[in-house]
């Protein structure tokens, strides 16, 4: 971890307008938890959908994208990263700094309003609100790690990173259950639905593949994108 | 500190931006010139490891340049791309600078090396609010914080006013007296032949030339120049002129006259001096080759 490289990097991400990108999602989740307080809608059922559908299946890799490719992409593309290239610091130093930046961020902006909405609207029942929030957690420090290397891999990455996150992990991870093994959203549900004791959870995937499935994809994402920005290449305009 | 580069290219698929080049680049202020895609920013880029040759090698002292982050200790990197965080003050970015270098007093060495660049004024606004040369002064700053041996600058006087010019002219001479090893990029001979006491000259891809600033200005200088006259009489010019043997040949146009001068000092000394006891008036002299792309592709032609 280098304090100077975290510094630039929580500054560009948290600068100005930029901090409402990761700030809209989350308040958006927490006030549909009160509106459906409001309503009288609380219940477990309620949270689950919520949970379910927004918080793990929308807004979790929506800001693992924002949050994962903005550690990096946005500087490898106007040039600016070899300011810290350019220094004696070991790349997968840098990259494994940036992927702290990005995880901690998903913890503030992903897991701590899942907890919140879910204790909206159930409290402590059943250890819901926990079992979301920890599942959150994994799984956005996992996305944050995935799309971190897509943002090293490519300059197409946010394009990438949505068609990944709507057409994988939603579309054929809901229409083919074989492929729901391999979707980062279904590891969260395992572990909320191990932490949970609700009767409504009820999740696809063991947890005894989920937790090395998450734990394997961060470690393995970060190494090769710490291999990859040692061979970093400046293509000038000739 | 020593640069060496042994029969190095480059290739992007077929098509090869530098070929074969050897050359060493020591203590003092080497000048890279060459035109606009003559592959000198392909070159600089893999003495700065940020490009790894398709052949050949590029070494440091004889340790390699690739994927060595060890070489920053001694290698200062002025890049052509902006690439300064436009929402730090220049202060926070060289700050940051030495703090990268984990400098002992990192605070000190941020101060020295803003003051290097006369940036002490401007250091605590944003980097966003500066001009180009401010931002090309402040990424100098940036990589001289840590007081490299070895600093490769590409193309730093690009977007300098005339003074600011001046002043980074200075510096490199200066730290070129100093034993640094410099090297700069440019495609502008005058810059080059004012700073550098080391000329290198990349032409597509290739090493053209190499020598100090006088083997080069001769080099450039001694060719064959062409020039489009108008006068009062070109005829009458034309005639007087050609009796001297600095004028190779004469065509007369419809618009003018079209003079090879094969030895330009002596020309250039001959046209107003015959023009004079002719009583022809000139009216127009421009030369017609004047472009580095022409001075270059002589140089080539010559070398092959």
């Amino acid at each position: 971890m280098n304090t100077v490289v975290a510094g630039i990097t929580y500054r560009a991400l948290l600068g100005r307008r930029r901090i409402i990108l990761l700030l809209v999602l989350p308040l958006g989740l927490i006030a549909l938890a009160v509106l459906l307080r409001l309503f009288g809608e609380t219940g477990q059922r309620s949270a689950m959908l919520l949970m379910d559908n927004f918080a793990i299946n929308t807004m979790l890799p929506l800001l693992g994208l924002i949050a994962g490719t903005g550690v990096i992409a946005p500087e490898i593309d106007d040039g600016t990263i070899i300011h810290l290239l350019s220094k004696p610091i070991s790349r997968p130093a840098i990259v494994r700094t940036k992927f702290l930046v990005a995880a901690s961020l998903l913890a503030v902006f992903g897991a701590v309003p899942t907890y919140v909405a879910a204790w909206l609207l159930v409290s402590n029942e059943d250890s819901i609100a926990t079992g979301f929030a920890f599942g959150a957690l994994l799984a956005g420090i996992a996305y944050a790690a995935v799309f971190l290397l897509l943002g090293v891999l490519t300059r197409h990455a946010v394009a990438i990173g949505v068609i990944y996150a709507l057409v994988w992990e939603t579309v054929v991870g809901g229409f083919v259950p074989g492929a729901r093994r391999f979707s980062i959203q279904q590891w969260a549900k395992s572990i909320a639905d191990q932490i949970s004791d609700s009767a409504f959870l009820k999740a696809d995937v063991t947890l005894g593949f989920a937790v090395p499935a998450l734990l394997i994809v961060t470690v393995a994402a970060v190494f090769w994108a710490g291999r990859r920005l040692r061979s970093f290449s400046l293509t000038g305009d000739e | 500190m020593k640069i060496e580069l042994s029969q190095v290219s480059r290739w992007y698929g077929n098509v090869v931006a530098v070929n074969d080049v050897t050359m060493t680049i020591g203590p003092g202020v080497t000048g890279l010139l060459g035109p606009n895609g003559a592959g000198k920013s392909t070159l600089l880029h893999m003495m700065a490891g940020f490009l790894a040759p398709s052949g050949g090698s590029v070494t440091l002292d004889g340790n390699t340049v690739w994927k060595n982050h060890h070489i920053y200790r001694n290698i200062g990197l002025v890049p052509e791309r902006e690439g300064v965080y436009g929402f730090l003050t220049g202060w926070q970015f060289v700050l940051s600078a030495a703090r990268l270098h984990g400098l002992p007093d990192p605070a000190q060495a941020a101060r020295k090396a803003l003051a290097t660049v006369e940036m002490e004024e401007p250091k605590d606004r944003r980097v966003e609010t500066y001009s180009k040369g401010m931002r090309q002064r402040v990424k100098v700053a940036a990589a001289l914080v840590h007081d490299p041996p070895v600093l490769l600058l590409d193309e730093p006087f690009n977007g300098m006013d005339p003074r600011q010019r001046l002043q980074l002219m200075g510096l490199i001479r200066s730290m070129g007296a100093d034993g640094k090893t410099i090297l700069f990029s440019s495609h502008i001979l005058e810059e080059v032949e004012r700073v550098a006491q080391h000329i290198e000259v990349l032409v597509a891809g290739r090493h053209a030339a190499s020598g100090n600033f006088r083997e080069i200005r001769r080099l450039m200088t001694d060719r064959p120049h062409l020039f489009m006259i108008r006068s009062s009489d070109d005829r009458k010019l034309a005639a007087a002129l050609i009796r001297d043997a600095s004028a190779g040949g004469i065509t007369l146009r419809p618009d003018g006259l079209e003079v090879q001068a094969t030895e330009f000092r002596r020309f250039a000394r001959l046209l107003p001096r015959v023009a004079k006891e002719e009583g022809v008036h000139l009216h127009q002299i421009s030369p017609a080759d004047e472009d580095l792309e022409s001075v270059f592709s002589y140089l080539i032609t010559r070398s092959t």
